[in-house]
């Protein structure tokens, strides 16, 4: 097992991040930012191991508090509950196939704002929350949806093109031919 | 299925988020600053591609079209000169007929300009980051500033390179106002919803409070962070009476568009 793919998708989690902060096209086309965290999520917990995991929900949620003002460590609980609940069922999961991928790439998106909203409640923080909040509630789902498939598509296209590749080798010999016929 | 050392170690994570959590403000802000210089590569990438985009813009730009751009420039610049001229003469006699009166010396803004590097990725949350910190000046509770020189907040927390503003509009940024009409009612600004940014909620007005649509909002004296008569906006329909009539409340259009900021002032005492 190589650590490479486990790089890439801490490398990505920060690029993912930084995206959410610096470039607002999509907040000044929906209203909304899409967070692109639980889709990540959903890929390294169906294809990584717990550690990866847990390393990426907390490497993950704290660079996105970072950049926020939200309290240190609250984007981190939501994301580990995410990948927790992935792994335990990640056996009966299609993960190979696309509407699999994007809903639950729906779902996480769906999953993880609420809770972190909730947390934000229980600290006794006070959110921007109203009737718009639903609107960017459901951009960000589905924008999370929309990201998972293509996180699975160019994270597999990567670990492709930079991961081990076995040899396959053929069991014909020239010199073990039989030949048939007369001649 | 997880084994059981995973579930201690999930446990164990989340335990420690949990302490982080609960880690006082001062530590937090430390933690921050430190995980922030994380990401100053990406904001030195950022920067250089933007810098590399304008030359390469700059380039391509006719050389009539500078040269035409120049002279309007040229133009406004001493209609501008004249302007500064004529208010330096008002700004004096100003201060001339304040002393004759005993009243209080008016202090002149110095303001920074600073770039607005960040948004906050989080939709719940209405601040920007700007590229000056601690190390050029800036505190806590500066008020701040649209190039045009309306109000849009202040500063929330500084670090040594950069600063972190809360806008008008977060919960964390009530600003006192008043209207500028006969009444000069005194109300606080808050914000009205997290979708629409150039609208905000003028509240607390006295219920006899008269607020019509085309009225001016500007900064009240009751604030420690803004100086008294910054432009917020302007009313944007009639006011109505909330909280069983105890209260009026007006919708407000702010002057400064805070879904564009590129750059700001930031406004020292």
């Amino acid at each position: 097992m190589t650590i490479l793919p486990n790089i890439l998708i801490l490398l990505t989690a920060l690029l993912v991040v930084f995206f959410q902060g610096a470039f607002n096209g999509v907040r000044h086309l929906l209203g909304a930012q899409v967070d692109l965290l639980p889709a990540l999520m959903v890929y390294a917990a169906l294809t990584s191991g717990p550690v990866m995991m847990m390393t990426l929900a907390v490497f993950g949620g704290l660079m996105f508090d970072t950049l926020s003002v939200n309290p240190l460590g609250i984007s981190a609980l939501p994301l580990l509950f995410i990948g927790f609940l992935l792994q335990l069922r990640r056996d009966l999961l299609l993960r190979e196939q696309l509407y699999a991928q994007f809903t639950l790439g729906l779902i996480a998106s769906a999953l993880a704002p609420v809770m972190t909203v909730f947390t934000l409640f229980t600290l006794e923080q006070s959110p921007l929350l109203g009737w718009g909040s639903l609107w960017q509630w459901i951009v960000m789902s589905v924008g999370g949806g929309i990201a998972t498939p293509v996180f699975f598509f160019l994270f597999d296209r990567l670990n492709h093109a930079l991961g081990y590749q076995p040899i396959v080798e053929s069991s014909f010999r020239a010199d073990r031919e039989i030949r048939r016929g007369r001649n | 299925m997880f084994k059981r050392p995973y579930y201690i170690a999930l446990a164990i994570v989340a335990l420690l988020i949990l302490l982080v959590l609960n880690l006082p403000n001062g530590t937090t802000a430390r933690f921050k600053t430190s995980l922030g210089s994380i990401f100053l590569p990406l904001f030195g990438i950022t920067g250089v591609t933007q810098q590399a985009t304008a030359r390469a813009g700059d380039n391509l730009l006719p050389k009539s079209e500078l040269i035409a751009e120049n002279n309007s420039l040229r133009r406004q610049n001493q209609e501008l000169r004249l302007q500064v001229a004529q208010a330096a003469t008002s700004s004096n006699e100003n201060e001339r007929l304040r002393q004759l009166l005993g009243w209080q010396k008016q202090n002149r803004w110095n303001v920074k300009l600073a770039r607005v590097i960040l948004r906050d990725p989080a939709n719940w949350w209405r601040t920007v980051q700007i590229d000056l910190g601690s190390r050029n000046g800036l505190s806590n509770k500066l008020a701040v500033l649209s190039p045009e020189g309306f109000l849009i907040g202040h500063v929330s927390s500084v670090s040594l390179t950069k600063s972190q503003v809360v806008l008008i509009g977060d919960d964390n940024c009530k600003v006192p106002a008043f209207i500028e009409n006969t009444d000069r009612s005194q109300g606080v600004i808050i914000g009205s919803g997290p979708f629409d940014s150039s609208f905000v909620k003028l509240t607390h007005l006295p219920a006899n409070a008269i607020a019509k649509p085309g009225q001016r909002v500007v900064t009240s004296e009751l604030s420690a962070i803004y100086p008294k008569g910054i432009l917020i906006g302007q009313i944007a329909d009639n006011a109505r009476l909330v909280e069983s009539g105890l209260i009026t409340e007006a919708d407000v259009k702010l002057a400064a568009n805070l879904s564009s900021l590129e750059e700001v002032w930031v406004l020292f005492p």
